[in-house]
């Protein structure tokens, strides 16, 4: 544990006015470990990194760590990470999304970096709800679920962030939680090494907004219900749709190899050049 | 007269003109969506970019077209965007992130009739207020307005030197008539062309203090993954990049970066004058409107009445220094746009009573004929 903390140590900025801004018990400082053991993993070099961030709670992860990271816009980050990752493609380029950020007001944004399979590193913290405003129903909010915009019940259908990004073209989509941070770290390290546009969604907890809202418990609480209610991916294919009722899949859930926007890209700069060589 | 270093004669319309300005500026990345009657510039860029080993993308939309053009250019590429009036409204929000970021990068909007869808392949100079306050908040901004081909190609150049220079967002007004009129003009060879790059850090990465309030107002900016590691956010930073809500801190960071510009007003302020030495009358005018107000000032001086034209280059900041000292001297000024009076509400805020401003205003997708501001200009 001890060296756990001192790798964690390694890669926060200590010139940030710390504490951070996050509530006690919140899945966001284990989400910000994971993906510190996971980038260390991959060996590659701080500078080697570019962590692009939406708007909300998770947004504000960016400033934290020590990487060339940016702060972007509301649902916007995935459009400032294709122009880094385009301009500068020896960078890795990973983006922090809350699940409002990535599949509402980014959900085009979202969809077609996924078609698009440009290289780059997404992950979604779905915690069910638009937290730092104070707990308006997202596009996750389980039907029924209560929230301060849908104090009757939540009558919207909640969208699968994983199945989203795979049905939409992503070479590689992955489902965690925070509970199970071992397996977290190795599905955002296996994210960051995939060629090809990556997604892990990391399924979170709101305690402060949702689950007081919805007389879910506190922290300790929410997490259990993670535990209980995530299956193993090659658990969950020997159950039936009856076992598996309430509970979702956690591991590797889409990889496949698909051409990749920077490599097909380069074959239009060589097409192009073959063309401006010709005598007009 | 053609000597070896007369250049190359090309028969270009705007658009095409503005992609071989921004190429000669070292513009390498281009995003963009298609729109009337900006599309030429995405269509020209997806055909010359990679040829030169820089990079087009058409993205979803404009809001991530200016997305990406901001992502492009915090690793370190020149990076543009080109647009239409509905587009421009959906860039608005990250351009003011490039604002507040202090991101360089050159934004074209090829104005058309509006509001709203309003007159797509129709002139008008409708966005020069939105232009300057189209993002929220208090912000510096720099716009540029063109108005024939040649301009097409020196006032990108210009754009993105002043783009990179001050750290900031710069915006080209084009309108319908400049983009798609053919003309011929004269491509400088790359040695004539003066290209500027923006300052990067040379001190150690521990050294660097990326919004340091230094008496230039703009501070070195480093790319992404060269060594210097650092926070870029939408949010009210301290010197380090950090976020921050102390007054102490905002005050300071608000007044650099409009300090930035206003310091720099002689740099930026461009106004062609013409006949004004000795002039009682006096046309203000940018963009298409421009050339016929020319065209109705020389006619005016040949009929002995003493005109003369400020056509405006810097739209924002106003270009107030050089536009102070022609108010005063004239006894009246006529200015002739496309809109229902947009530049002319802050010539006449400039004014103060030195003399006294005219509008000459149209709005149905036309342009305003030589013959309508000589007959106005022959009465003030």
């Amino acid at each position: 544990m001890a060296e756990d903390t001192k790798l964690v140590y390694k890669y926060l900025r200590h010139d940030k006015k710390f504490p951070h801004v996050w509530c006690p018990g919140c899945g966001n400082g284990i989400l910000l470990g994971a993906l510190i053991r996971a980038i260390d993993r991959t060996g590659l070099e701080k500078d080697e990194i570019a962590l692009v961030s939406g708007i909300g709670c998770s947004g504000r992860l960016s400033v934290y760590v020590d990487f060339n990271t940016v702060h972007a816009t509301h649902g916007r980050a995935l459009t400032f990470a294709t122009g880094i990752k385009l301009a500068k493609p020896k960078l890795h380029v990973i983006v922090i999304m809350g699940d409002g950020d990535a599949t509402s007001i980014g959900g085009n944004h979202f969809i077609h970096a996924a078609r698009r399979n440009l290289n780059l590193t997404a992950i979604v913290v779905n915690n069910n709800i638009y937290g730092m405003t104070g707990g308006q129903y997202s596009p996750t909010t389980p039907y029924g679920a209560l929230s301060t915009t849908s104090l009757y019940g939540n009558i919207e259908q909640a969208f699968s962030i994983a199945e989203l990004a795979g049905m939409a073209g992503a070479s590689m989509v992955a489902r965690g939680t925070v509970y199970h941070a071992s397996l977290l770290d190795e599905l955002i390290e296996k994210a960051i090494l995939k060629r090809g546009f990556s997604v892990v969604e990391v399924i979170s907890h709101c305690h402060t907004q949702y689950g007081r809202k919805n007389k879910l418990g506190g922290a300790v609480e929410m997490l259990r219900w993670q535990k209980d209610s995530a299956v193993r991916l090659e658990k969950a294919r020997s159950l039936s749709q009856e076992e598996m009722e309430g509970k979702f899949t956690i591991g590797v859930l889409v990889d496949r190899d698909l051409p990749v926007y920077t490599q097909e890209y380069r074959k239009v700069r060589e097409a192009a050049k073959k063309m401006m060589a010709r005598p007009s | 007269m053609a000597t070896k270093n007369a250049g190359r004669q090309v028969l270009l319309q705007g658009n095409e003109a503005i992609v071989e300005g921004a190429l000669a500026a070292g513009c390498r990345f281009f995003a963009g969506y298609p729109i009337t009657p900006a599309t030429e510039i995405s269509e020209a860029m997806s055909y010359r970019l990679p040829g030169v080993d820089g990079t087009f993308i058409q993205m979803e939309d404009e809001i991530a077209s200016m997305g990406a053009v901001i992502g492009a250019s915090l690793a370190g590429v020149k990076a543009m965007t080109a647009t239409s009036g509905p587009g421009f409204s959906l860039m608005q929000e990250n351009l003011g992130f490039a604002c507040v970021a202090e991101v360089p990068c050159v934004i074209v909007d090829v104005m058309r009739g509006g509001p709203s869808t309003g007159i797509p392949t129709h002139v008008s100079q409708g966005d020069v207020m939105q232009a300057r306050w189209g993002t929220h908040g208090d912000h510096p901004i720099i716009v540029l307005a063109v108005s024939t081909t040649q301009d097409c190609f020196s006032i990108t150049v210009k754009a993105f030197n002043l783009s990179e220079k001050y750290r900031t967002p710069v915006i080209i007004l084009a309108d319908e008539v400049v983009a798609h009129t053919r003309e011929k003009i004269r491509l400088p060879h790359p040695g004539e062309i003066e290209v500027l790059d923006r300052i990067r850090p040379n001190m150690p990465p521990d050294w660097y203090i990326p919004y340091e309030n230094n008496s230039r107002g703009v501070p070195p900016m480093s790319s992404f993954g060269e060594g210097y590691r650092y926070h870029v956010t939408g949010l009210i930073h301290d010197v380090r990049g950090f976020p921050t809500e102390r007054p102490d801190e905002i005050v300071p960071f608000m007044n650099r970066i409009f300090r930035k510009i206003n310091q720099h007003f002689a740099d930026i302020q461009m106004v062609h004058e013409e006949s004004t030495e000795d002039a009682e009358v006096l046309v203000v005018a940018y963009g298409s409107v421009s050339r016929s107000a020319r065209r109705a000032v020389r006619e005016a001086r040949q009929r002995g009445v003493k005109a003369g034209l400020a056509q405006l280059i810097t739209l924002w900041p106003f270009p107030r220094q050089t536009m102070e000292p022609l108010l005063r001297k004239v006894r009246a000024v006529l200015v002739p746009e496309l809109n229902m009076g947009q530049m002319s509400r802050e010539i006449k805020r400039i004014n103060q009573g030195m003399t006294r401003i005219e509008t000459l205003n149209r709005i149905d997708g036309t342009l305003i004929t030589p013959a309508e501001i000589f007959a106005r200009l022959v009465k003030l």
